[in-house]
């Protein structure tokens, strides 16, 4: 088989892996924020959020660019610090599939947590545990449901990724071209062996993620 | 000793103002619906910040609005059993309760867990989930797990209210023996006359957010104290405005 095509299909494993543990962290501690604390501005926040999943994906390439791009707001600095800029490297994929799955995983995750009885919560502050503590005792198993969906979904969406990850990681054969860049390169330059083989292969991959996403969900409720 | 309460909260329309105190009693708050009744119970135990007043039991300070002290509900020590219980329907009933015994030394734990499960009438149902046990069952735990860490005051929102009748007869049997037990101030929410006036060593009885009359219960459950109507119009006084 065409190394490439197992370069791609290896590189968007990974970049969709990577990005789902960091929409994971970022995303349950975003959602118990929003889901539990009172404080003003708080639909604003989650509109900001929200936005990666209305905004046409270049937009969001676009905007990452104007912030981490070696001339960028903050990309600027941290250039002339470290002499490192995160565009076109596997990492910029990363970021790029973070930033449009992690409005999934809060919503989900969000829902779950706000159909949680709000007593068991206030039980758990009587019974002497703190926030911290009622938060992995209580709150994540039983928000687990949402946080499983919120993980797949979120996975699905990072290994799909396409317009931001062009736009800050760009499509560099052998480097950053993760398999939506490379069924996009292989179609338009008329190879259509490599295209067929490489959308079968995604197909069967996203198909047999979420058949078993589906059994763990069902052994998980 | 008990538990002296000040407190004032204004919420969207509605105001809570009211000031009582209680030894190691068990006293009932009693009053319609939307009096403030389980609002009282919330700020006394921290879940909710009181706008004013102060909360103190034996000596230790849980609330003072004139001085900035508000004890977070984890450093209050009090037992509160919610109207719907609260049990945490993924543990089994033995780490429900355990759940409440957060910061005691294992050996001491094992022993008190051993006592309490033997008082609480729960041998043989330890490993079952929430879910897999009976309302009177259910009940029980929601008290042992309150009591485990032997609180300082116990607040009890309704427990009762989803019980039938004879089960409700048990429990206030059994309420009166685990009062004996424990040496502490009970607080109980009801809408039960017959439970206020069989449970009761005072009755405070609220009415749009005010306390109109505390006392025993017998003192306070009287036409007597309705200087505006006379027996046996009492109880239809009380049922028009709602309190049953």
């Amino acid at each position: 088989m065409d190394s490439s095509v197992l370069f791609s299909l290896r590189l968007s494993l990974q970049v969709a892996l990577v990005a789902t543990v960091f929409v994971m962290v970022a995303g349950i501690g975003i959602a118990y924020v929003l889901a539990l604390k009172q404080f003003r501005g708080k639909e604003l926040l989650d509109m900001l959020f929200t936005l990666p999943l209305v905004l046409p994906p270049t937009v969001i390439g676009y905007y990452l660019i104007v912030l981490l791009g070696r001339n960028g707001l903050l990309g600027n600095y941290i250039y002339s610090w470290t002499g490192f800029s995160i565009m076109f490297t596997w990492y910029a994929a990363v970021l790029a599939s973070f930033v449009v799955a992690l409005p999934l995983m809060i919503k989900t995750t969000r829902a779950a947590i706000e159909s949680i009885d709000k007593d068991l919560i206030n039980a758990s502050y009587t019974l002497g545990h703190s926030a911290l503590a009622t938060l992995f005792n209580i709150v994540l198993p039983l928000a687990k449901k949402g946080i499983i969906a919120g993980a797949v979904l979120s996975f699905a969406r990072a290994m799909g990724e396409f317009g931001a990850t062009l736009m800050i990681a760009g499509n560099i054969p052998g480097r950053t071209d993760t398999m939506p860049l490379a069924v996009y390169s292989a179609a338009g330059s008329g190879d259509w062996s490599k295209a067929n083989l490489m959308v079968l292969f995604f197909t069967l991959i996203s198909g047999s993620f979420l058949y078993v996403a589906n059994r763990l969900g069902k052994r998980f409720v | 000793m008990g538990l002296a309460v000040k407190l004032q909260k204004k919420v969207s329309g509605f105001t809570l103002d009211v000031e009582w105190e209680i030894g190691n009693e068990l006293a009932v708050i009693f009053g319609p619906s939307g009096s403030g009744k389980s609002m009282t119970l919330q700020l006394i135990a921290g879940l909710m910040p009181p706008d004013g007043g102060r909360i103190s039991s034996e000596g230790k300070i849980f609330f003072d609005a004139e001085h900035n002290i508000s004890l977070p509900p984890q450093q209050r020590r009090i037992g509160y059993v919610f109207q719907d219980l609260a049990l945490f329907p993924h543990m089994s009933i033995e780490d429900n309760i355990l759940y409440g015994a957060k910061g005691i030394e294992k050996s001491v734990r094992d022993k008190r867990l051993y006592d309490i499960i033997s008082i609480f009438r729960l041998d043989g149902i330890e490993h079952k989930r929430p879910g897999e046990i009976s309302g009177g069952q259910k009940q029980r735990v929601a008290l042992a797990r309150a009591l485990i860490r032997k609180p300082d005051v116990l607040l009890l929102d309704e427990p009762f209210s989803s019980l039938d009748t004879s089960l409700r007869a048990d429990m206030r049997t059994f309420l009166k023996d685990i009062r004996k037990e424990f040496n502490l101030p009970v607080i109980l929410i009801t809408h039960d006359i017959f439970e206020a006036i069989t449970l009761a060593d005072r009755v405070i009885l609220y009415e749009d957010g005010k306390v109109i009359i505390a006392g025993k219960p017998h003192e306070v459950l009287n036409p007597e104290a309705m200087p505006e109507c006379e027996f046996p119009l009492f109880f239809s006084y009380m049922l028009n405005r709602g309190f049953f």
